[in-house]
C-alpha cells in the first residue's frame, strides 16, 4: 500500500494527515504551532503516523501547506493552503463550488471547478477581524473556552451589534457591552454575526455558488455554522474533518505526484 | 546565441537608462544649487515640449517621489509629511514630495530646484491639490490645462469629428496662454523653431517606443514590462522631447530587435505570459517581480506603460509644419488614452490578449492612489465574465512599505500560479484524451 501525507502549518495550529492509495484518511494529528515551526510540523506528522500505524518510510510523498509550508523540512514539495482547501473540500464533498475556510489569522473564500481547480479566491487583507483570531479575542475577554463560544452564542435572545472593525479593539467593545449589562450570549452572538458579515463579504467577491463547504478550525464552531447558514440562506457542507481539510488537500496532491511518477516510470 | 551576457547590446538600455537618470538628477541638482527654479510637470500630459523651448529645468515629482521608494528611503519622508498633518490615506507621491520640499529640496539623488512653475492637467484629481501645496509653500504659479473628455469608454471624440475640432481649439487656446505664462516666468521669448526641434525628438521617441512595446507580442519576451518597462518608461518621461531621449529609444529599439531576431528573452524560463494592471509596488520593486519570475511568470505588457508614458505608446507624430495645432491635437489624444488605459484596463486586455498571448492578468490596486485603483475589483469581474483568463488581485502600495506584506502577497501569488499550472495540465490531459 502506498501512503502520502499533507502537513498544514497554520498560524495557530499544525495539522497532519496520512492517506492511503484509495485516498482515505488513515491518520490525522493536530498540535499547536508555537514558536518552533519545524518541530510543530514534525510532531504533527509523527503523531499522524502513530495514529495510522503506518511506518514513516511507507509514506512516499509529503506536501507542506499553510504559512509554514516551507518549514516542513522533511517534505517533498509545497502547495498553498488556498489550493489545498479547495482540493480537500471537493474530495470530501464533490458538489462543492465554493469554499469558506476560516482559520486562525485568515479567512479565505475560494471558488472551485468540478475538478477541484481554483477558479478564484479572496482573503482578508491586513486585518484579522472576521477570522478565528476574532473569536480568540472574545474568548479571552469573556474568559470562556473557545469550544464553548458557539453553543453559548446560540442561546442569545437579543444579540448586540459589534461595530468595531479591529480584532484588538473588539475586546474593548466587548467589555463595554458587559459594562452596559448585556448578557454574554448576546454579546457572543454579536461577535459571530460580525465575523459572518465579513466572511460573506469575501464570499460575494468570488460568488456564492452552491454547494458551499466550510473548512478550517472555526468550522467546528456550531454557532458560526448556524449564523453563516442563516445569513446566506443555505446549508453548508461541514465535515468532522473540516479542521484537516488543508492537510487532506496536500496529501491528495502528494498522491497525484506519486501516481504521475508511477505512470512515467 | 552563446555568451549573450557578454554582448555589447545585452541590457544596454538598462545601463544607459540609469546613466540618463543620473544625468537628469545631476542637472536638477546643478540648477538648484545655481538658484534656478524648476518647472514641475506630471506624466499624464506633461507638455514638456513647450517647457523645453524655454530651457526650464523640468522636474517630474511623481518620478522623484517613486525614486525614494525604490531606494527604500520613502518611509521617513512619509512619516514626516504625516507628522505635519497629511493623512496616511492620501497619495504617497504627494507626501514624499512635500517632505523633500520641506527639507529645502534635498532628495536622496541630489537637490531639486524649487517649483517655479507648475503645469498640471486634469488627468489625475490629485495633481490639482498637489499644485496647491507648492502654491502655498512657494507661491508657485499654477497652470492647469483642462483637457476635455469623458471617462466613459469608447465615447471620446476623434480627429475629424466636429466635437474634436472644437475641443482642439479649446486646448490650443490654453497652450497659447501657457506660452505667454512661460514667457512671463522666464523673461524669454517663445521660439517656434525650438519647439519644432523638440517635437521632432518626441516623434522619434514615440515611434521607437511603440515598436518596442509591440516586440513583446513575440516569444520570447524581450523585456519585462514590469521591471525593464518601468525603467524605460521613466526615461520616456524625463527625456521627452530631447536628443538624449530620441537617441536612447532608437538604441533601445536596436537592442530589442537584436534580442528578437536572435530569440533572446529576459528573466529565464518564460512559462507564463502575464499582463500587469496598475502601478508597481516600488517599496519592494525587484522582490515583487521575483515572486512572479520564480514561477516562470513574465510580464509581457502593463497598463502602466500606456497610461504613464504621456501618450508616447501610441506612436503619434507631431506635424512639424503646424506644431501648435498638432500639439493640441496630440495632447487631447494622449491624455484621453491615458485615462482610458487607467479606467478601462480590461479593454486593453481584450484588445491585446491574443496578439500578446496573455495567459494571466495581475491587478495591483494601491492604497494611496484611488484614481488608478478605484473600480479595479469590478473591472476584474468584467474581465472574468468576458474571458476565462486567470487573474490575480493583490493590494499594496506604490510608496508605503507599511501596507506591503510580502508573506501574504507570496501566498496569493503562489496560489495564482498553482491554479494556472493545474489548468494548463488538465487542458493538456483533455487534449491527449
Amino acid at each position: 500500500m502506498i501512503y502520502t501525507s499533507g502537513v498544514d502549518v497554520g498560524s495557530t495550529q499544525t495539522k497532519a494527515v496520512i492517506i492511503d492509495e484509495n485516498r482515505k484518511i488513515v491518520g490525522r494529528a493536530l498540535n499547536d504551532t508555537g514558536a518552533d515551526v519545524m518541530v510543530a510540523a514534525q510532531t504533527a506528522f509523527d503523531n499522524a503516523l502513530a495514529e495510522s500505524g503506518v511506518k514513516s518510510d511507507a509514506v512516499k510523498y509529503v506536501i507542506g501547506t499553510g504559512y509554514g509550508r516551507y518549514r516542513v523540512t522533511f517534505g517533498d514539495d509545497q502547495v498553498t493552503e488556498i489550493s489545498c482547501h479547495g482540493r480537500g473540500a471537493v474530495h470530501m464533498f464533490p458538489g462543492t463550488r465554493t469554499v469558506i475556510d476560516m482559520g486562525g489569522q485568515d479567512t479565505k473564500a475560494i471558488a472551485v471547478s468540478d475538478t477541484g481547480e481554483i477558479v478564484d479566491f479572496c482573503m482578508n487583507d491586513k486585518c484579522a477581524a472576521g477570522t478565528g483570531r476574532f473569536l480568540g479575542a472574545a474568548s479571552a475577554a469573556l474568559d470562556i473556552p473557545l469550544s464553548d463560544l458557539g453553543p453559548t452564542a446560540l442561546r442569545a435572545t437579543r444579540p448586540v451589534r459589534i461595530s468595531t472593525t479591529c480584532t484588538v479593539f473588539a475586546e474593548t467593545e466587548i467589555l463595554s457591552w458587559l459594562g452596559k449589562g448585556k448578557k454574554i450570549e448576546d454579546i457572543l452572538m454579536g461577535v459571530h454575526q460580525s465575523i459572518s458579515s465579513r466572511s460573506i463579504g469575501l464570499l460575494r467577491r468570488v460568488g456564492i455558488n452552491e454547494e458551499v463547504s466550510f473548512t478550517g478550525g472555526v468550522a467546528k464552531n456550531l454557532g458560526m455554522v448556524e449564523v453563516l447558514n442563516k445569513n446566506m440562506g443555505l446549508k453548508m457542507n461541514v465535515s468532522d474533518d473540516s479542521h484537516y481539510m488543508g492537510a487532506l488537500g496536500a496529501a491528495l496532491y502528494a498522491m497525484d505526484r506519486v501516481a504521475v511518477a508511477e505512470v512515467s516510470t | 546565441m552563446e555568451n549573450v551576457e557578454n554582448h555589447e547590446l545585452w541590457r544596454r538600455g538598462n545601463k544607459e537608462g540609469s546613466m540618463l537618470f543620473r544625468k537628469w538628477f545631476d542637472n536638477l541638482d546643478q540648477a538648484a544649487n545655481e538658484g534656478k527654479k524648476g518647472a514641475y510637470v506630471f506624466v499624464m500630459g506633461s507638455l514638456t515640449e513647450i517647457l523645453n523651448t524655454f530651457d526650464l529645468p523640468i522636474v517630474f515629482p511623481e518620478i522623484t517621489s517613486l525614486n525614494t521608494a525604490i531606494r527604500h528611503e520613502s518611509a521617513d519622508l512619509l512619516n514626516e509629511a504625516e507628522d505635519h498633518g497629511y493623512s496616511p490615506d492620501i497619495c504617497g507621491y504627494v507626501k514624499a514630495d512635500y517632505a523633500v520640499q520641506n527639507r529645502g529640496g534635498q532628495h536622496p539623488m541630489g537637490k531639486l530646484p524649487e517649483p517655479g512653475l507648475a503645469l498640471l492637467t486634469n488627468a489625475c484629481n490629485t495633481y490639482l491639490k498637489w499644485g496647491e501645496i507648492w502654491e502655498r509653500m512657494f507661491e508657485t504659479p499654477l497652470f492647469t490645462i483642462d483637457v476635455p473628455g469623458t471617462r466613459e469608454m469608447g465615447t471620446q471624440s476623434w480627429p475629424g469629428d466636429e466635437q474634436f475640432e472644437r475641443e482642439k481649439r479649446y486646448v490650443r487656446a490654453q497652450i497659447d496662454e501657457l506660452i505667454t505664462t512661460c514667457e512671463e516666468v522666464t523673461g524669454t521669448k517663445f521660439d517656434m523653431d525650438k519647439l519644432r526641434e523638440t517635437l521632432a525628438y518626441s516623434n522619434r521617441m514615440s515611434a521607437a517606443w511603440k515598436k518596442i512595446l509591440e516586440l513583446n507580442k513575440a516569444s520570447p519576451v524581450v523585456f519585462n514590462a514590469l521591471t525593464d518597462g518601468t525603467a524605460y518608461l521613466g526615461v520616456n518621461n524625463i527625456m521627452r522631447g530631447t536628443q538624449d531621449g530620441a537617441e536612447y529609444f532608437e538604441r533601445l529599439l536596436e537592442e530589442k530587435r537584436w534580442m528578437h531576431e536572435n530569440g533572446i528573452g529576459v528573466d529565464g524560463e518564460q512559462k507564463h505570459r502575464l499582463a500587469f494592471i496598475g502601478v508597481p509596488c516600488y517599496p519592494i520593486f525587484r522582490e515583487f517581480n521575483n515572486l512572479f519570475t520564480d514561477w516562470g511568470g513574465v510580464f509581457v505588457t502593463s497598463t502602466y506603460l500606456w497610461f504613464a508614458s504621456g501618450g508616447n505608446n501610441l506612436g503619434f507624430q507631431y506635424d512639424l509644419d503646424n506644431p501648435l495645432d498638432s500639439l493640441a491635437e496630440v495632447t487631447l489624444i494622449h491624455v484621453r488614452d491615458a485615462m482610458d488605459s487607467m479606467f478601462h484596463p480590461e479593454q486593453i486586455i481584450f484588445d491585446n490578449m491574443e496578439e500578446f498571448g496573455i495567459e494571466g492578468v495581475v491587478y495591483h490596486p494601491i492604497k494611496s492612489c484611488r484614481t488608478s485603483s478605484t473600480g479595479l475589483a469590478d473591472n476584474r469581474r468584467a474581465l472574468m465574465e468576458a474571458t476565462d483568463l486567470p487573474s490575480l488581485f493583490i493590494e499594496s502600495d506604490m510608496m508605503d512599505k507599511r501596507v506591503v506584506s510580502v508573506a501574504q502577497m507570496k501566498n496569493r501569488i503562489d496560489a495564482f500560479f498553482e491554479g494556472i499550472e493545474m489548468r494548463k495540465a488538465s487542458r493538456l490531459q483533455e487534449a491527449a484524451q
